[in-house]
């Protein structure tokens, strides 16, 4: 194949015959002499510090090489941040917060060990209760304080906006909607979980971990040891999941760090056991959220208003772009949108697939349909009465926005037509059957951070060098396509390289930003290699050829707002008796560009969208608001979709290459894809039942009257 | 304590000393290296350590080694042979029923013995005949018997049209 045909191609995964084999290696895989073991210590109040430590016991037992707490671990030079410090002092700011943690022979020493370190706190009272009328609500800082941009929310957007008079169009406005939202705390649970093997020596530390950024679990790592980033090596090739949780949250590997340091050369093997994942590696913040909308009489919105309150950590400010979808997918002369906080003694969140958008556009569409229906009329052919001709907020044309093209083309292919208008729509063997829509959305970044370095030898082999990550996505295959295609050369020809701090700089797999950064890196080196062998009369020297490039900028960015979209389509059956929802049947039709691997892609969103199913269904922390404890903390007692959860899921995407985001004409598509799904369902469990759940997850509890 | 014992895994003996409290999972990972099974939840609740334990599909992480001397184990390493992948493995490729693949040779394995299981006329809780000769391993069936391997990614609906074409064959 030449290069002509890679991008496009449904290429099978380039390291699927290792996946089925188990034989890709995964960070607490690889082979290492005579490991060490590490089990940490939780803290089992959620607000107050340590008073006294009995490690005694534990140190005694036979095969134990050391415990450390707040009271030995090292002082660290960059203390302060509860994301990557720990043990800096015996105080406590959530339920689940390393305070100490056991190196020994074996796990099970080191896990029976730990549980011989006896604590003693001295304890605060527990603040937990998340509600929008607590009179301590803030705005956010979330930039600010911790990121390196400016604005309020963590993507640097503002907490708050404001277009027209939003009250005097509310006031004008014949038809009206008011109605509040909320949605619980979610976690992700990546199967692997955030496990680590850590080498420290006086000259290299070495670091193989689950990772979505190598390069910036070097840099937070070497802040936090007060070190040279050259001294760390961070190596991760193979992830098996993250979500989001394998960004920021890196304690965990700061702990192995330590637990390394405490047996110098030793390798020394941590992995969070699936109940601490659920404090210690982040979580999708609890939101309430009040939406307002005001139409004239033929249904053209007036005004639209989104407040918004999420959940943060005492620890550290987490606040995300909840309101950022409302800004921008209907047109409305009268707007505001408000983001405020509610600071608890809860561990610190984080962002999870869909950041923002997810819990937003579950309010959002939720509302569109309720008004939709409420005025008397069809929930696509609202949406497409209020399609926007530029950004509503910034005024900027969109780089290209095919929603109405989705939900029209959803319409045909589900079925759209033969709905019906009443509800409960329709009965059968005693279940309600209803059938709802949705639209997504998700923003196409481009983040600063990327360098590629292509080599040529004189064997006309390629190899491409950039530290990305593969965490699902299909990056080792993707990458190598887009590679290929600029490259004009057969994928066969390149040898790709990702997941290694020993490889150029690289954004983190996150924001949907993926192909956009690293495949806009490697398309720039790709143009100057090939430069470079026309100057050199096209023959590649003997001693090959090489380039390295950094990302170039887009000069379009601050011409146009660039972002993915897209409608679902759900069927539901709701249970006359049970309250049982079943989803036999989602739909999402998708425009997110030109599509690197349909295959890939295809598998990226229709497993976007079975985690948007278990978002609307079943995923939700119980929190005790005594304790302040996650009280449901395994896979039996926060259930996420499982197979026989699924029914049919089709995706088809319109393919319609954007101009202006990047040189390969796509957009982000790995996070569009849960962004809407909720509210899909939601709206079709009332048009099945007259039921309108405002409150996830829909169980069967809130369905029975 | 310790306690010496023999597992014959992916068609190799192993004579190896482990803790009491080693459970089968770190048997394999930790002591002999054999890495194919996955570590997910430790509790049984994933599936994705899900091997051939004496040919059926057990968790290995709720089973002990001491208790197990002797066994005859299988990983999904162990379905291929050599370098010729077992059908299984290649129709999970073909459907790309899995992206992050941390699941995926618990969900292999699981599904080789959810295969032989349903030959052999075992019905699940969603078979409506439990008397019946023969199961249909349609869309429900294969969902219902393939539940106890969860995959975050999602990708159930490759996973199921990827072990039904191999059931057809």
């Amino acid at each position: 194949m030449s290069g002509r045909g890679a991008v496009g191609a449904p290429l099978d995964r380039v390291e699927g015959h290792l996946k089925v084999r188990g034989a890709a290696t995964y960070a607490n895989e690889w082979p290492v002499e005579n490991p060490a073991y590490l089990y940490p210590l939780l803290s089992t109040i959620a607000s107050g510090r340590v008073t006294g430590v009995d490690a005694s016991a534990a140190t005694a037992e036979p095969g134990v090489l050391g415990v450390l707490t707040h009271l030995n671990a090292p002082k660290l030079a960059w203390p302060n941040d509860p994301e990557v410090a720990a043990l800096q002092s015996g105080e406590v700011a959530f339920h689940g917060q390393f305070v100490g943690a056991v190196v020994a022979e074996s796990i099970e020493i080191a896990r029976y060990a730990a549980g011989l370190v006896t604590l003693e706190y001295e304890k605060r009272p527990v603040d937990v209760d998340m509600r929008a009328d607590r009179d301590d609500l803030l705005k956010p800082q979330h930039a600010a304080i911790f990121g390196s941009q400016p604005g309020d929310l963590q993507d640097g957007s503002s907490a708050d906006s404001a277009v027209g008079d939003f009250e005097a169009g509310m006031d004008s406005a014949i038809h009206t909607l008011d109605a509040t939202y909320s949605t619980p705390i979610q976690h992700h649970h990546p199967l692997e979980p955030h496990t680590a093997i850590a080498v420290w020596t006086d000259d290299e530390i070495t670091l193989y971990c689950s990772s979505q950024g190598v390069h910036l679990h070097r840099t937070l790592l070497a802040n936090a040891f007060g070190i040279d980033a050259s001294r760390i090596r961070v190596i991760s090739p193979h992830v098996g999941g993250a979500f989001g949780s394998k960004v920021f949250p890196v304690t965990w590997a700061t702990l192995a760090f330590m637990g390394a340091q405490l047996v110098p050369g030793r390798p020394v093997k941590f992995a969070l056991t699936r109940q601490q994942m659920f404090t210690l590696v982040g979580h999708r913040p609890a939101t309430i959220q009040r939406i307002r909308l005001g139409a004239d009489a033929d249904g053209r919105l007036v005004a639209l208003g989104h407040d918004v309150v999420q959940e943060t950590a005492r620890a550290k400010q987490y606040a995300e772009q909840t309101v950022a979808a409302s800004r921008l997918m209907y047109a409305a002369p009268h707007r505001r949108t408000t983001t405020r906080i509610a600071t608890l003694d809860l561990p610190v969140p984080t962002i999870m697939r869909g950041p923002g958008e997810a819990t937003g556009m579950f309010a959002l569409e939720s509302a569109m349909d309720e008004f939709a229906v409420s005025m008397g009329m069809d929930p696509i052919e609202f949406r497409v009465l209020n399609e926007p001709a530029v950004h509503p907020e910034s005024g900027l044309p969109f780089s290209s926005r095919h929603l109405v093209t989705c939900l029209r083309e959803g319409s045909r292919r589900f079925g759209w037509e033969h709905r019906a208008p009443a509800t409960p729509a329709r009965s059968e063997n005693g279940w309600l059957i209803g059938t709802g829509v949705a639209s997504s959305t998700y923003p196409s970044p481009r983040l600063p951070g990327n360098t590629a370095t292509i080599r040529v030898g004189a064997d006309g082999r390629h190899t491409v060098r950039i530290a990305a990550a593969d965490i699902g996505t299909g990056t080792w295959t993707t990458l190598a396509q887009i590679a290929a295609e600029a490259l004009d050369v057969a994928v066969e020809d390149v040898t790709l390289q990702i997941g290694d701090t020993d490889h150029p700089l690289a954004s983190s797999a996150g924001f949907s930003s993926g192909i956009n950064c690293w495949g806009t890196t490697i398309h720039a080196a790709a143009g100057e290699l090939r430069a470079a062998l026309n100057e050199n009369g096209g023959a590649v020297p003997d001693e090959g050829l090489e380039v390295t490039t950094d990302i170039p900028d887009n000069p379009y960015i601050a011409q146009y707002a660039m972002y993915s979209f897209g409608a679902q389509f759900a069927e539901v059956r709701v249970h006359e008796d049970t309250g049982e929802v079943r989803v036999p049947r989602l739909l999402g039709v998708f425009d997110v560009g030109r599509v690197i691997n349909p295959k890939t892609a295809r598998s990226q969103l229709l497993g976007g969208m079975t985690q948007g199913l278990s978002m609307a269904l079943h995923e939700a922390a119980a929190i005790d608001p005594r304790y302040g404890h996650v009280v449901n903390n395994d896979l039996g007692g926060y259930h996420f979709a499982a197979n026989a959860d699924v029914g049919s899921i089709e995706v088809h995407c319109l393919e319609e290459r954007d101009p202006y985001v990047n040189p390969m004409g796509s957009k982000g598509a790995g996070e569009v894809c849960i962004v809407g799904t909720a509210a899909a369902i939601a709206n079709a469990v009332c048009h099945a039942t007259g039921i309108r759940v405002r409150d996830l997850p829909i169980t069967l509890d809130k369905l029975l009257r | 304590m310790d306690q010496e014992i023999t597992l014959r895994v992916d068609g190799k003996e192993h004579t190896l000393t482990v803790d009491t409290r080693t459970t089968l999972l770190d048997a394999l990972r930790e002591r002999l290296g054999i890495t194919s099974a996955k570590k997910g939840c430790d509790h049984g609740q994933c599936g994705a350590c899900t091997v051939l334990l004496d040919g059926r599909r057990a968790n290995s992480c709720l089973v002990l080694a001491v208790a197990n001397a002797g066994a005859e184990v299988v990983t999904a390493a162990g379905l291929a042979d050599g370098d010729e992948l077992h059908p299984m493995q290649r129709s999970f490729i073909s459907h790309d029923a899995f992206q992050c693949g941390y699941c995926t040779p618990g969900q292999i394995v699981s599904a080789v013995a959810m295969l032989r299981e349903a030959e052999a006329g075992w019905p699940s809780v969603v078979s409506e005949d439990l008397d019946a000769d023969e199961v249909v391993l349609d869309h429900g069936e294969i969902a219902e018997r393939m539940s106890g391997n969860l995959c975050r990614c999602a990708a159930y609906a490759n996973i199921v049209p990827a072990i039904a074409e191999v059931a057809r064959s």
